[in-house]
């Protein structure tokens, strides 16, 4: 299982990798950690004619938590996010579901930026990103601007991000002292969610609930978090997790037993959350 | 593309295809075989090395990524003929049956031990989630990565 053949570009500055993209459009990928885009194109299921490696672009690691919201730089690796006490105090539930992402050796290698420009519905650090109602940073040509989280998933595989943009930060409303929840179903250790469910309840008493694997795109369990507004208990507002959902049957689950872990997840996630 | 690495301590450099994935760069470009490939998917965890003093998956990376980088494979692990504590602990603990999980267990337990030194067992198993043994002998394996924690002998 060898890529097929494509031509490498290192890039110095973010500058350069976005006008590489912009030179190449839909033929280049950019290569971050690797542990998604690397995979693919062992299959063959990707097959970029261009990679343009911005794993070295260290200014883009970073942390930052002074003010009204946590930022991350979208090169930031996930054991990073794991241990930092900034995430934990003030983004707590992003860090406990990074420490669920992959294995340790994925976490050293793979980036919070790189998991959420993948767009994939089974991954784990976008339930959270809803959860928490992040704004992500997209840098192109004519400068950077800004995409709410709940904008940013177009489809499988597929986000807002244009041919000739890149993922610079990941921006996280502070959520000082709220407690959170996150419940991953999977048959074994190290494997995809079958189904998640992330939580959080701010301080304020706003509840965010981000689903795994429940749609073609990660997605908001909106009508949970509704019902919750409205005086609903946690195990009322639960029943309605699979709301608008339309998750995929394969080998591991049907249709139905997807909608009902939602439900249970759901539950004890709220629950681990205080509600 | 040239590349310049620095494994165990020496530094080669090579022209390598961009495609070329590093466990195959280390195996039969360098020539070292203690790193195998196992299940080729990023699962296994039989490719585990060391980049900058942590593990890595090296069937998912790409020798061009480790350019300028300092990697450490199982063949550096030792000091001469003197195993390292890790290797002697899986030695004195039975902890391992066929052997082919081995070297790359032996890296990802030293990285996990250098990030967590005083380890539960609950730990120690989450923290080798990324490594499988067929032979399913983890019993063995989790309690040589107990005895090295404890600072090996007996």
């Amino acid at each position: 299982m060898i890529p097929a053949a494509f031509d490498y570009v290192r890039a110095g500055s973010a500058e350069e990798a976005i006008a590489t993209l912009a030179t190449h459009g839909d033929e280049a990928k950019l290569l971050a950690g690797g542990h998604s885009l690397i995979p693919l194109m062992r299959f063959r299921l990707a097959r970029p004619a261009v990679v343009v490696d911005i794993g070295r672009l260290d200014d883009l690691s970073y942390i930052r938590g002074g003010g009204d919201h946590v930022a991350i730089g979208a090169l930031t690796r996930h054991r990073d996010v794991e241990i930092s006490d900034l995430v934990a105090a003030r983004a707590g539930l992003l860090g406990e579901v990074t420490s669920h992402v992959g294995d340790p050796q994925v976490r050293h290698r793979g980036t919070l930026g790189g998991a959420v420009a993948h767009g994939d519905p089974a991954s784990d650090i976008p339930s959270a990103l809803i959860a928490l109602g992040a704004t992500l940073v997209a840098a192109g040509p004519q400068g950077s601007r800004e995409i709410s989280v709940d904008d940013f998933f177009s489809g499988f595989l597929e986000t807002a991000l244009a041919d000739d943009e890149m993922l610079t930060e990941v921006r996280i409303p502070a959520a000082d002292g709220a407690r959170w929840g996150f419940e991953k179903f999977n048959r074994r250790a190290q494997d995809w969610a079958i189904v998640g469910v992330s939580a959080v309840a701010r301080a304020g008493g706003d509840v965010g609930v981000g689903l795994v694997n429940m749609h073609s795109t990660p997605v908001r369990a909106a009508a949970v978090e509704s019902a919750l507004a409205g005086g609903a208990s946690a195990a009322e507002a639960a029943e309605l997790a699979a709301e608008g959902c339309e998750p995929t049957e394969d080998l591991n689950a049907s249709v139905e037993y997807r909608q009902h872990l939602a439900r249970v997840l759901t539950r004890r996630a709220l629950e681990a959350a205080g509600l | 593309m040239e590349i310049s690495v620095t494994i165990n301590g020496t530094t080669h450099t090579h022209d390598v295809e961009p495609r070329s994935l590093l466990v195959h760069y280390i195996r039969d470009v360098v020539g070292l075989t203690g790193t195998n490939i196992g299940c080729d998917t990023s699962s296994c965890g039989a490719c585990t090395i060391h980049v900058n003093g942590e593990s890595v998956k090296s069937c998912t990376m790409f020798a061009v990524q480790a350019d300028g980088e300092d990697l450490l494979t199982i063949e550096g692990l030792a000091d001469g003929d003197t195993l390292h504590p890790m290797q002697e602990s899986f030695r004195q603990c039975h902890a391992l049956q066929c052997g082919y999980c081995t070297p790359g267990m032996v890296m990802a337990a030293v990285s996990f031990l250098e990030e967590n030194p005083d380890p539960s067992e609950r730990e120690v198993r989450l923290g080798l989630e990324g490594n499988l043994c067929r032979c399913t002998g983890y019993h063995n394996i989790v309690k040589a990565v107990l005895h090295c924690a404890a600072g090996g002998e007996q």
